[in-house]
């Protein structure tokens, strides 16, 4: 994403049918994506998207003692991130397939930074200034049970990486890391965490990452899952809900469009 | 056809070779110092090859546990890493190991998904050399190589040209090597690529879909040495261009 900034009064949203991402009413965008009538939505952002691995302390906890074994020998130090790259995007409640060689899917419920102004080198002091809002991500993966390398086959399928509905202003958020995070399935929720249970909270984690990496207007950056994501198959319906940020909902399809 | 994307005059333009440097798509031609060069194209996902060389991978052996049969070993890289021919790459003053990759460098021109080997070739737009840095002080095993220690700012360097594919007979017969300051530091050739440019082709479209504009770095060979602030790193690839970096320190970027 080239230079420039985003700002956004209160909520950015990209609707089917609409020809740019557009800013509302907190109000108007949930009502719109909770109306089962409604349309799909666009992911309301297209930079760079990265995870982190194993920044939910009970994440890191359910890992236990394999940290310390091979092949990983020691916990993380630097925060570790993985990039989804942009052909995972998708929209709230755009289908998402299920690979026809995999059972079922795992299910990463994480709130999203989403960067407003270029951020390099920033420390956690002033942090927060360069965030625009915070969005819903449901960082979908084949279930692996490694670590150790990059895991692109598994985590880099087309549509495993959907986003929004909104990109919710900062102000509107009043704490990043205390919120709710749950996920459904087919309407029964079957995970609940908490964004309190970051190692590396938000402003943390940002100055960490920047010290290395400059993020551009746009760029969203996942806090991390927590531990014991849910599973899912093909014909179920997964929300992730995040409280004040969005409920964001994706059909889960077979490949062959059933 | 040889295709750069450069700053001059205070806008991005588009433009080739010609015999005195290059020329831009308004007609202005310019030396090759005269311009400021960025990657040489839009640049989508970058997905980059570890251990893709036997020699290479016999060199970092006491550390490497993949085998040859094993997938390729294959992770991603955001734009944001990435820098032009002539640029600078900041070396951290608490590095010890901070290692060159000379890379012959894949795009995509066509989408592709599920594509076959013996179609992959037609989804290649074009070549151009990757020098793909890498700090092995920062390495930690998990999801290994980190992106600290593989996607830092400066820290890709891609160009100067993108070579028409139509351009070059065979991609997978061309030389490669790296100087540092002149003196010969990496030599290989392509033809020793263990996962050939359409083999994956056919594993990443198997999974995900390529678009135009993505970019492969395909490996690189035996040869990889520290580098140290002042040093003029060179990565050549027969037919496809010369990139030309300089390591430069903390200092530049007002870190004590």
């Amino acid at each position: 994403m080239g230079a420039g900034l985003l700002a956004i009064f209160e909520s950015l949203a990209h609707p089917h049918g609409a020809a740019v991402a557009t800013d509302a009413p907190v109000a108007r965008w949930s009502a719109l994506a909770a109306n089962q009538s409604g349309p799909a939505f666009m992911p309301p952002v297209r930079g760079s998207v990265y995870g982190t691995l194993l920044n939910h302390a009970d994440a890191l906890a359910a890992l236990g003692e394999q940290g310390n074994g091979a092949p990983y020998k020691a916990p993380p130090r630097a925060p570790v991130l993985y990039i989804k790259p942009r052909n995972t995007l998708s929209g709230h409640r755009e289908p998402v397939v299920v690979p026809a060689d995999v059972p079922e899917v795992e299910i990463g419920a994480t709130l999203g930074i989403v960067i407003g102004t270029t951020a390099c080198r920033i420390t956690g002091a002033d942090a927060l200034s360069f965030v625009a809002g915070y969005t819903v991500v449901n960082d979908i993966s084949i279930p692996h049970a490694s670590f150790y390398r990059p895991s692109l086959r598994f985590k880099c399928r087309d549509g495993f990486c959907p986003i929004g509905p909104a990109v919710v202003a900062r102000k509107m958020v009043s704490d990043p890391n205390s919120l709710n995070v749950a996920i459904s399935i087919d309407g029964r929720t079957v995970q609940r965490s908490r964004t309190d249970r970051l190692i590396r909270p938000v402003a943390k984690l940002l100055a960490d990452v920047t010290e290395f990496m400059t993020l551009r207007p746009g760029d969203v950056l996942m806090v991390g899952v927590a531990a014991g994501a849910p599973r899912a198959r093909a014909g179920q319906r997964v929300t992730v809900a995040i409280d004040g940020v969005g409920v964001l909902e994706t059909p889960l399809v077979a490949a062959d469009g059933r | 056809m040889k295709r750069a994307r450069v700053a001059y005059g205070g806008a991005i333009h588009d433009a080739v070779a010609h015999p005195v440097g290059l020329q831009l798509e308004d007609g202005r031609v310019l030396a090759e110092d005269a311009v400021v060069w960025l990657p040489p194209f839009e640049v989508g996902t970058v997905i980059a090859l570890g251990l893709n060389y036997a020699d290479h991978r016999k060199e970092l052996s006491k550390e490497v546990t993949i085998g040859a049969h094993d997938e390729p070993l294959a992770f991603l890289k955001s734009s944001g890493a990435l820098i032009g021919h002539r640029g600078q790459t900041r070396r951290p003053a608490d590095a010890t190991f901070m290692h060159y990759e000379c890379e012959l460098a894949v795009v995509i021109g066509h989408s592709a998904k599920n594509v076959a080997r013996a179609n992959a070739m037609r989804h290649v737009a074009g070549y151009t050399v990757a020098n793909d840095y890498a700090i092995r002080d920062y390495l930690e095993n998990y999801y290994r190589p980190n992106l600290r220690v593989k996607n830092r700012d400066t820290c890709t360097v891609l160009g100067p040209w993108l070579v028409d594919a139509v351009d070059v007979a065979d991609p997978h017969r061309l030389a490669l090597r790296t100087l540092v300051n002149g003196t010969v530091t990496q030599m290989g050739n392509t033809r020793d690529l263990m996962t050939d440019i359409p083999g994956l082709i056919e594993y990443l479209s198997g999974f995900m879909t390529l678009a135009p504009g993505d970019v492969i770095l395909t490996g690189t060979p035996e040869g990889v040495v520290n580098v140290n602030v002042g040093d003029e790193v060179v990565s050549e690839i027969e037919g496809i261009g010369r990139l030309v970096n300089t390591i430069v320190g903390d200092e530049l970027f007002g870190r004590a």
